[in-house]
């Protein structure tokens, strides 16, 4: 029987670039292909093309061994393929029912609208495929996880059996990454099959059916979960030796560099946010922020660099009161920010590599002499950090918007780790980051520990948390419930904290000095 | 032309002699094949369809065509090239008679033969300063409507220290005189800038309002405090010969010295954007407002300052007209100098020299447009006509795209990731 879809020599050139050279990939009924690759590598660019974003240079797609023409996503529809994109399309102030029946009506007495009839529709497709949703509830006030399900609902709906899934997990806790495992392979025993791109290597493993690897817009390699491991994996990624796991000199802590104490912070709204918190980070640790996204953890980055004030509470600096600072004088203090939205806070896309490389640096010498910038000597220091730091740009007058995400994050991370300071504090810094990207950064920042600066870091993965932090505080709906020694905990054991229960023994917390 | 002299009056003692960042250099890198390329062809397709309106306008047309089908085609064909013919000859001159007076002796013939590339430029000084204060507001992410009250603010102000502070030497009087126009636009500009950045009222609804309190302003100091004693016009005294802009020929040719004050406020403007660390934080606040503030810029400080030097260009503007053009203060004396502005803006991307160019078309075809209704009897409404599709070609270079089938710019994954609808992340 042929196969379910079958892409046979997949090419696309872009102006300069080759994004898929020759790309063949079978998908059989019934099976989870997941297509592994890093950021760049071409696997958006090839679901595009068979969603119909994009028209190939060159080579065929077949559906069921037909040849199909796909010029449009609803000719991609028409021919049974769906795309589960990383973000969502749906509208927050409709419900789950106006939203799946969103361009697809159905309709009765000629034009008005049937929302039981459609409400009864998904009803079945949930009890089908164990997706569990309210079709009447408002999508605005679903948890993210579910809000994916209304999205592969949205596709069931429309008798799509292709489903790609578009990095997935990227937005959901743990817990909820777990759920979606269990749909997606409820999805296939009921017939479906899947593309399901990622770059995350224990979910591969865990629920792929065959693994095809890209690197540069080619296939380097398939193979299967049984064959493989997550080192190779990455290394067929990366295309060479990939240290997944850091080695980690222990830590030499010194004094306290921060100090917050009671914090309270409101958003503009006066909801409480973040709720009494109190900790310190010691030069020469990392404190890892553990927690579901949305607890605090964002606001918290935000009064400590000067981005929203505290309404209680106190912020010192190595002494200095910081609490009603402004973001450039505690930039003056020797603080370095990777902020966690890399493309709204921490670059100007439009502007060129060697602009975002002084952003808050450029008014003092040697970037600016009086009020005239110092375009060359900007040019030459930017130069030389794209090298430092491995920014793959052929110049550093490229605009940061032309970068990939990974090395849009390095600009960042080369601007804040290659000036003296005394407090990093990293949001997210590997958030949709590929393989080697993540290593790279890792690597960064226990660098940046062992030449004693104090790191605070802060990201919903747990692994790494897990991997880079010395002590680990848990943020639960705005407060700390515990601080734990990363050495002595277990995933299990942050996972349970995560979630808002509370360690039952005493003395759990450890602090230095 | 004058400005591509630039480059050459803007190389300091840098001590590298390379000339990276040259003024054309960097003008020309930013508006890359594409963006420089749209505009081009947005001009040519408004000359298009503006003769197919021309010939749709022409009698002669319409009875050619009643006698036979070839007889109408070359009845358009001739409406069409007596029409630009005459827009040309009447904004540039006539090249023949230009050579054939170079080559005589009659100095008033030469005079005469380039006297309509002069009163181009005249028509275009104004047009510059306005583009000016419109782009350094887009820059910093400000959309100043209220550059044409400005306009008037600064108009009246270099109005008023021209014929009331007679008497002070010309190297005093003239300054003193530019800059009370600028100072008068810059108030003009700072209150909605600071409205914005103290209450964020927007500054679109608040320089609309500036507006039309600086044209009943300019109406009644015209009816009363500023009148001319002996005139039952409302028009206000002339100013003193020391605070006129230098003129370089006899009065029928009114080029003055307001040209190349324009051109040398662009590279002003030019240098400030992109070479000051004042530019460079206007430019961010303009680009992403967030960044800038993760950066530290002050945002409120720097969204005042753009407003009072976007008010404080437009406002030489209005000084431009009184003391190079008109040396006086009237009713109507600015052709909508302010909006137009906005168009121009767009046309030049917002850049120094884009705005000068544009500048220059604008005040090349409003010069043209009464010669070309004098000998072509086509209505100077023509041009307004032209002016408008040239625009929408810019505000929406997708026609442009489709019609001259152009390539999407930006085709790389990443931008395209955005276009096809991921969300704003």
């Amino acid at each position: 029987m042929a196969p379910v879809l079958e892409l046979k020599n997949i090419t696309k050139q872009f102006p300069g670039v080759l994004a898929n050279d020759n790309i063949s990939l079978t998908l059989e009924e019934g099976e989870i292909h997941a297509l592994l690759g890093e950021n760049g590598a071409g696997k958006t660019t090839l679901m595009n093309i068979l969603y119909g974003l994009y028209q190939p240079t060159r080579g065929e797609i077949f559906v069921r061994g037909k040849k199909v023409e796909i010029h449009s996503p609803s000719d991609a529809i028409a021919a049974g393929i769906g795309m589960v994109h990383q973000h969502f399309m749906l509208i927050p102030v409709f419900t789950v029912t106006e939203n799946v029946m969103l361009g697809a009506e159905e309709t009765r007495g000629g034009g008005i609208l049937d929302r039981a009839a459609a409400a009864q529709k998904i009803r079945e497709i949930s009890e089908k495929y164990g997706l569990a949703v309210q079709p009447e509830a408002y999508v605005k006030n679903l948890p993210v996880g579910v809000q994916q399900r209304v999205e592969i609902i949205k596709l069931l709906y429309r008798q799509a059996d292709i489903l790609i899934f578009d990095e997935p997990t990227a937005v959901l806790t743990p817990q909820e990454a777990d759920e979606l495992v269990k749909i997606m392979r409820s999805l296939v025993q009921q017939g479906k099959s899947i593309i399901f791109i990622t770059h995350k290597l224990r979910e591969v493993l865990e629920v792929a059916n065959r693994i095809t690897v890209i690197r540069r817009g080619r296939v380097v390699g398939a193979t299967t979960p049984a064959e493989a491991d997550q080192k190779k994996l990455a290394e067929m990624m990366v295309g060479r030796q990939v240290d997944l796991l850091l080695e980690k000199k222990t830590p030499k802590v010194g004094d306290p560099v921060l100090k917050v104490k009671d914090l309270v912070v409101l958003d503009h709204r006066d909801h409480i946010l973040v709720d009494g918190i109190s900790f310190q980070v010691h030069a020469g640790e990392v404190l890892g922020i553990a927690g579901v996204q949305g607890n605090g953890q964002t606001e918290l980055v935000e009064a400590i660099t000067g981005l929203n004030h505290p309404v209680k509470g106190t912020i010192t600096l190595l002494g200095h009161n910081i609490t009603h600072a402004t973001p450039r004088q505690i930039t003056k203090l020797g603080v370095g920010h990777v902020p966690e939205d890399r493309q709204r806070d921490g670059l100007v896309l439009s502007f060129p590599i060697h602009d975002n490389i002084v952003l808050n640096t450029y008014f003092k010498p040697p970037y600016s002499k009086g009020v005239v910038m110092q375009a060359e000597r900007i040019l030459a220091e930017a130069e030389e950090l794209v090298k430092a730091f491995d920014i793959r740009t052929p110049s550093a007058k490229n605009s940061a918007g032309s970068l990939s995400g990974g090395n849009q994050q390095k600009v960042i991370v080369a601007r804040e780790f290659s000036r003296p300071t005394k407090l990093l504090v990293a949001s997210q810094p590997t958030r949709g980051l590929d393989v080697g990207s993540i290593e790279y950064i890792h690597a960064r920042i226990l660098q940046k520990r062992d030449e004693g600066c104090a790191v605070l870091l802060v990201s919903p993965e747990l692994d790494e948390i897990l991997q880079l932090s010395d002590r680990i505080a848990v943020m639960y709906r705005g407060k700390i419930i515990a601080i734990v020694d990363a050495a002595k905990t277990t995933k299990e054991e942050l996972g349970l904290l995560m979630a808002g229960i509370a360690p039952k023994t005493e003395g759990k917390e450890v602090s230095h000095g | 032309m004058a400005e591509s002299k630039q480059p050459d009056t803007q190389a300091p003692a840098e001590k590298e002699p390379k000339k990276e960042q040259g003024f054309m250099r960097v003008f020309l890198q930013e508006l890359t094949s594409q963006s420089l390329l749209i505009p081009i062809l947005a001009i040519f397709t408004g000359l298009v369809l503006g003769a197919i309106i021309i010939i749709l306008t022409s009698e002669e047309v319409y009875a050619g065509f009643g006698k036979s089908f070839g007889a109408g085609l070359s009845a358009s064909w001739n409406a069409v090239r007596t029409a630009y013919n005459a827009l040309f000859t009447s904004a540039i001159g006539s090249p023949s008679r230009m050579i054939a007076a170079l080559q005589g002796d009659d100095a008033l013939e030469i005079r005469r033969t380039f006297n309509p590339i002069l009163e181009s430029l005249v028509a275009s000084t104004p047009y510059i300063f306005a583009g000016l204060a419109v782009a350094l507001g887009f820059r910093s992410g400000l959309f100043n409507i209220g550059v044409e009250g400005q306009l008037f603010i600064g108009a009246i102000f270099s109005a008023y220290v021209g014929y009331r502070f007679a008497g002070l030497p010309a190297f005093i009087h003239l300054p003193f005189a530019l800059l009370a126009g600028m100072l008068g636009g810059a108030l003009w500009g700072f209150i909605p800038g600071w409205l914005k950045a103290k209450t964020g009222g927007h500054e679109v609804i608040n320089t609309i309002m500036m507006n039309y309190i600086a044209f009943r302003l300019s109406e009644w100091l015209l009816m009363g405090p500023m009148k001319r004693p002996d005139s039952f016009n409302p028009v206000s005294p002339t100013i003193a010969d020391s605070a006129k802009l230098p003129s370089f020929f006899e009065p029928p040719i009114r080029f003055h010295a307001g040209f190349f004050l324009a051109l040398f406020v662009a590279w002003l403007v030019y240098w400030f954007l992109f070479k000051t660390k004042w530019g460079f934080e206007l430019r961010t606040v303009g680009a992403n407002r967030h960044a800038a503030r993760y950066a530290g810029m002050n945002i409120t400080v720097v969204t005042v300052a753009a407003m009072s030097l976007s008010g404080a260009l437009a406002g030489l503007a209005g000084a431009n007209e009184v003391l190079g053009v008109n040396y006086n203060l009237a009713l109507a004396f600015s052709a909508g100098y302010g909006f137009d502005a906005i168009a121009l803006a767009l046309l030049g991307k917002s850049h120094p020299l884009g705005v000068v160019l544009a500048a220059l078309l604008f005040g090349t075809l409003r010069s043209g447009a009464l010669g070309m209704q004098l000998t072509a009897g086509i209505p100077i409404d023509i041009i307004s006509v032209l002016q408008a599709f040239i625009l929408a070609f810019i505000a929406a270079p997708a026609i442009i795209r489709t019609i001259y089938r152009l390539r999407k710019p930006g085709t790389k994954e990443e931008d395209s990731l955005v276009l096809s609808g991921w969300g704003e992340g």
